[in-house]
């Protein structure tokens, strides 16, 4: 049997009246590729927030390793090593790739006055070694992208910034990843590409458990390990992408079918 | 670049900038400053079209600390050449002020993005507790005091922090305009801080150097105003270095991430409101320090120096320079408190124009005279 990283029990988040997520039973297993869909309004990014201590959930509770952790701010949730990105990116544009990948790094970064200020000799070794990391974890991704370390975020293209923006989560060497969308406003080639590139880091990083939303069903099929549908803040299905695909709720779902 | 002509080119930039400026200060025809007006934009567009602005900022890259001791030293020599005008020392020294409470806002503002339309209420701050700390606690050294008056300043900015914490834009700018007026308000209805008439302050004295007297002969004689420009210079220069260090470290990037997007920076650990507070904080004990000189220097402070449109000018000096660019704060400050002095025309319509450049640079040019480039952590590389 697998182990359990992140549980949710009857988690419900509340707008007003509107319930945007309804009683959600849900279970992440270490290692796994988790696929997150449903129909637009059906509460994925809203469970994400909730998750992220970004929302308060109203009722349920979230346990990481059979730990409540419900309502935690998001810098514990980070401090927990839970880490994501967004659907719209959210990079620092104006700041350098390197900067923006330290900035993910905070859990490794000494903040003291000392040693920021003053000794500023140990202070350019801790930089030396930021350097490194975030060139080997670029390279990773791409070659490429690993020459533009000190150019600004607002100078790549799409794609890059995607990447930027996986890279600040995972630099930090999380064991949940969430990742919001990320082949909004890419080309299929190049969410393949995304793709393959997070494939490889898994089999580096096993342990690490991946929560995916995307619209792109054939994408899901292709890397998750197994799915959960959402519709009006509720699951509907759970399974093997292709059991799920089948069943008839999910249809209707997702092409209004009755 | 070899290192040596790294230096000249350095040393060049400095002697050309002390000549720009001593013109500045020391010609007082409006025609003779009208003339330097046109020359110096021409001057500095051809030597961009001759690509020695690059050359020269490449070089500052290379060589920042090198950089900053030259300038520092080339105002020591503007100093001494202007030794025996009172007048342009006095405006020197409000300029060295400015730009000093300038990268306290460039802290809040440029770094944290924490809005202060209120600089002048903590600058103020800063010259009552110079003010009256120099006169109860008189076996106290001056420079101490300067330094606690700093701290006073930070201390009373802190009851502006929640509130500040619990709003966002232009709530929060309201409260800082709110506090610069009750700041003022209050000054005038309180007969144990003198009243609308205000307080006299007793001049610095530090390591036994009593400011009041004349510069010494033997130093080549001169104002007493020389050794207030002096101190405010090595004020700047600190202030500048630390907000340069911060600016180049992770409680720099930290601020910047708060600034660009603070729920992007919660959820990878960068606590918001520390920074806000840390930023803040810091930025009003920079003004503290200001006003202290200030204070000590005019030797008579009052409600009327503090005004909003003291702290509007001061806005506009960081948004005028670039905003985040700890540089440029000096060079906007210059312009900003030397030209109206220049042009008594302008001087009454001072607010006036000012209103009129806020809007040119929000229009054409958002980044400012220097805009902020990438963190430089270090000389060279690294960025």
């Amino acid at each position: 049997m697998r182990q359990t990283v992140l549980q949710t029990k009857e988690l419900t988040v509340s707008f007003g009246g509107l319930k945007a997520l309804n009683g959600l039973d849900f279970q992440l297993y270490e290692g796994e590729f988790l696929g997150l869909i449903g129909p637009n309004g059906s509460g994925k990014t809203t469970f994400f927030n909730a998750l992220t201590g970004i929302y308060r959930p109203a009722a349920g509770s979230v346990l990481l390793h059979g730990n409540d952790i419900t309502g935690a701010p998001p810098t514990k949730i980070y401090a927990y090593g839970i880490t994501r990105t967004f659907q719209r990116l959210r990079l620092a544009t104006s700041l350098s790739v390197l900067d923006n990948l330290i900035i993910g790094n905070q859990r490794n970064l000494n903040l003291g006055l000392w040693h920021n200020i003053f000794n500023r000799k140990s202070f350019k070794r801790r930089l030396q070694e930021q350097i490194q990391i975030a060139e080997e974890l670029l390279s990773r991704f791409s070659r490429d992208l690993a020459v533009h370390l000190f150019k600004p975020v607002s100078s790549l293209s799409m794609i890059d910034r995607r990447r930027v923006e996986v890279c600040r989560a995972l630099i930090s060497e999380p064991k949940i990843l969430l990742l919001d969308e990320p082949s909004a406003g890419m080309t299929p080639d190049e969410t393949r590409a995304l793709m393959d590139e997070l494939q490889d880091w898994r089999a580096q990083y096993p342990t690490l458990s991946i929560i995916l939303i995307e619209h792109e069903m054939e994408l899901i099929n292709k890397v998750s390990d197994r799915c959960v549908v959402l519709n009006y803040g509720e699951k509907i299905a759970e399974g093997r992408y292709s059991e799920v695909s089948n069943e008839p709720g999910v249809r209707a779902a997702y092409l209004g079918e009755d | 670049m070899s290192e040596l002509k790294t230096k000249l080119v350095l040393l060049l930039g400095v002697a050309l900038s002390v000549v720009v400026l001593y013109g500045f200060l020391y010609l007082e025809r409006e025609w003779e400053i009208g003339v330097l007006l046109v020359m110096v934009p021409l001057g500095v567009y051809f030597l961009k079209r001759a690509n020695a602005l690059t050359y020269y900022q490449h070089a500052a890259r290379e060589m920042p600390r090198f950089t900053w001791i030259s300038f520092a030293l080339g105002v020591v020599v503007l100093i001494m050449l202007l030794r025996h005008e009172d007048f342009a020392l006095l405006m020197l020294t409000t300029v060295l002020l400015y730009a000093t409470v300038s990268l306290g806002l460039t802290i809040q503002f440029g770094f944290a993005g924490v809005v202060n339309f209120a600089a002048i209420a903590f600058f103020g701050i800063g010259a009552y507790s110079m003010a009256i700390l120099n006169q109860h606690f008189l076996h106290i050294p001056d420079l101490l005091i300067i330094f606690f008056s700093g701290a006073i300043s930070a201390l009373l900015g802190a009851l502006l922090i929640l509130p500040i914490l619990r709003t966002r834009g232009h709530y929060a700018a309201l409260i800082t305009i709110a506090f610069g007026i009750l700041f003022r308000t209050f000054l005038e209805v309180n007969d144990v801080l003198g009243g609308p008439q205000g307080l006299r302050v007793s001049g610095l004295e530090i390591f036994g150097w009593d400011f009041g007297n004349s510069f010494p002969n033997e130093l080549g004689g001169g104002s007493f105003y020389v050794a207030y420009a002096i101190v405010a210079l090595v004020l700047l220069a600190t202030v500048y270095l630390i907000t340069r260090l911060i600016e180049a470290s992770w409680l720099g990037l930290n601020m910047d991430s708060v600034r660009l997007d603070e729920v992007a920076s919660a959820s990878f650990g960068i606590n918001g409101p520390r920074w806000k507070i840390t930023a803040f904080m810091l930025g009003n004990c920079f003004a503290g320090f200001a006003g202290a000189v200030y204070a000590a220097m005019y030797g008579f402070i009052a409600p009327a120096s503090f005004n909003l449109s003291d702290s509007l000018l001061l806005v506009s000096i960081v948004l005028l320079g670039g905003i985040g660019n700890p540089v440029a704060v000096i060079p906007a400050a210059f312009l900003i408190v030397v030209l109206p002095e220049k042009f008594q025309v302008i001087q009454e319509y001072r607010l006036l124009l000012f209103g009129i450049v806020v809007i040119l640079i929000l229009r054409f040019r958002p980044s400012g005279l220097m805009p902020r480039g990438l963190r430089q952590y270090f000389a060279g590389r690294f960025g």
